[in-house]
């Protein structure tokens, strides 16, 4: 079975926070304690919708040390594919539901001497967890943190409260914006930079910290990719020795899952490398999305990431 | 001739560049001898007008050329212990954006990469250009003892008198190559000392 190992869990909680943000209160059927996690680390959801099984990564934004339970909180998409829709409408107290060991690719690195957050919306997630995890051991930290709107901004109360002078808010509808050059400008030697948030966002913040001679390795940031809809496609597994069909509304990835292959994956946002296949021939052009692969890579053809990139053309065949 | 090409070896010993010029907010030069050299191909006015230059002649004559790039800042001091307090104070006082360019032995190199890790900077970030001398700073794993400048292997540690075979397994925390027993197994049995490079 492919992916992290599986627990199962029953919805506890479940707390609209406001418009488009609803929080999900995780806990064992079996009544026994949850794995400790780090901060900035997701769990895969399951979710049985109908035919049609989700799997959508969501960040764990509780207390890393607390065992009893874990939380998500989840923004909802209505031009998404459906998996947030399926969270806000369909599950209820009580469910049972499937979630992912905590597998994280946007961890802290212990070694900075100051950890600067910036953060986008929903892309506070992780950062919730992260400051507990810091807070835990009197780590620097300081976090900016951009919303659209004071309705929309989850957390701040409870931010602002808890840490005063570590947060600090932007609204977008009151014209605020992070003035990022003269943020970085003057972080004390060995502070690290890290984005989650809006696409639009991550780049911004990479591009101007690296313009200011910030270290790549002193960069983090996290951006989970949806899988886009596209043009159906068929595919070639030789492994398997099967043809099987992409529709415009499911990955690759999922395609091959719905025909019982047994494909890796982690993430299922383009992040993590996991779900790496060999390209063995292809007539037609990729539309690459990850940002897993190198561009000469993705120039290449000779790779694909499954989860979030598609192909148009006549043939492709994977070694899988 | 400053420049040497050191032969491949195993994953552990470091490999060095070419120094080139890096967008930042400041740049910190630390050479020793003929490192000093490298800091001369490399500066430009831009550079050296938000520049930092701590140097080590170790008896050679670079010191007027590297002043007259008009560094913000110039030190020139006698032994990397001399150095080594204003080089943690230069970086506990550094800001992100600091650009580090270390320049001349591994010795030198090595201990100024491993102080500039313990303020924070990746090792993947520092940039190193190898010049002059190809003697090494040497720990023996026996008495952990550090010998600096070896250039002869086997060599006598400094500190227990064992003899030593160069090793090219490497330490970035220490700043040291590994120097372990030769004639532990018959003792006196010690090869004649040649250039480690030979």
């Amino acid at each position: 079975m492919s992916g992290a190992e599986k627990i199962a869990v029953k919805v506890t909680d479940i707390v609209p926070l406001n418009e488009l943000v609803t929080r999900f209160e995780f806990k064992r059927i079996d009544g026994g304690l949850l794995p400790t996690f780090s901060g900035g680390a997701h769990t895969v959801v399951e979710m049985q919708d109908g035919d049609i099984t989700r799997l959508n990564p969501y960040s764990l934004m509780s207390d890393p040390m607390d065992q009893t339970a874990y939380t998500i909180s989840v923004r909802r998409d209505d031009e998404g594919r459906g998996g947030s829709l399926f969270m806000h409408r369909n599950v209820k107290i009580g469910d049972e539901m499937t979630i992912s060991y905590p597998v994280n690719l946007f961890s802290l690195d212990l070694r900075a001497k100051k950890h600067l957050f910036l953060a986008g919306g929903i892309g506070i997630t992780p950062f919730l967890a992260q400051i507990k995890q810091l807070e835990r051991f009197n780590g620097n930290w300081e976090l900016h943190y951009a919303c659209r709107s004071e309705s929309l901004g989850s957390y701040v109360d409870e931010l602002r409260g808890h840490h005063p002078n570590e947060t600090h808010i932007y609204y977008d509808d009151q014209e605020q914006r992070i003035d990022l050059v003269n943020l970085l400008d003057g972080q004390p030697l060995g502070t690290h930079v890290y984005v989650c948030g809006p696409k639009g966002m991550i780049d911004w913040v990479r591009q101007t910290a690296e313009a200011e001679g910030w270290p790549r390795e002193a960069i983090h940031y996290e951006e989970f990719l949806a899988p886009q809809p596209g043009k159906p496609f068929e595919v070639k597994l030789a492994i398997s020795n099967k043809v099987i069909a992409v529709g415009e509304n499911e990955s690759l990835l999922e395609a091959m899952e719905r025909e019982g292959v047994d494909a890796p994956y982690l993430c299922r946002g383009g992040a993590c490398g996991q779900c790496e296949t060999r390209v063995l021939d292809y007539t037609g052009n990729f539309i690459h999305r990850d940002h897993w692969l190198e561009d000469d890579e993705h120039a290449s053809g000779e790779k694909i990431m499954p989860c979030v990139s598609r192909f148009e053309g006549k043939i492709l065949v994977l070694d899988r | 001739m400053s420049k040497f090409t050191f032969p491949e070896s195993i994953k552990s010993r470091p490999i060095y560049g070419t120094l080139a010029p890096r967008a930042g907010a400041a740049h910190l030069f630390i050479a020793d001898a003929h490192g000093a050299e490298a800091i001369l191909d490399v500066a430009t006015p831009e550079m050296m007008a938000k520049g930092h230059i701590i140097y080590i002649p170790k008896g050679e004559q670079f010191e007027d050329k590297l002043r007259a790039l008009n560094p913000a800042s110039f030190y020139a001091g006698p032994t990397y212990s001399a150095a080594e307090r204003r080089i943690q104070q230069t970086l506990a006082q550094a800001k992100m954006g600091l650009q580090l360019y270390l320049a001349g032995t591994e010795g030198l190199m090595g201990q100024a990469e491993a102080a500039a890790m313990q303020a924070g900077i990746p090792h993947t970030a520092i940039q190193t250009e190898h010049r002059g001398s190809t003697a090494r700073r040497m720990q023996c794993v026996h008495c952990k003892g550090i010998t600096e400048d070896v250039d002869t292997d086997p060599f006598v540690c400094s500190h227990c008198g064992l003899n030593l075979f160069v090793r090219d397994h490497y330490s970035r925390r220490l700043a040291a190559y590994q120097g372990v027993c030769i004639d532990a197994e018959d003792p006196g049995n010690v090869p004649a000392p040649k250039g480690i490079y030979e």
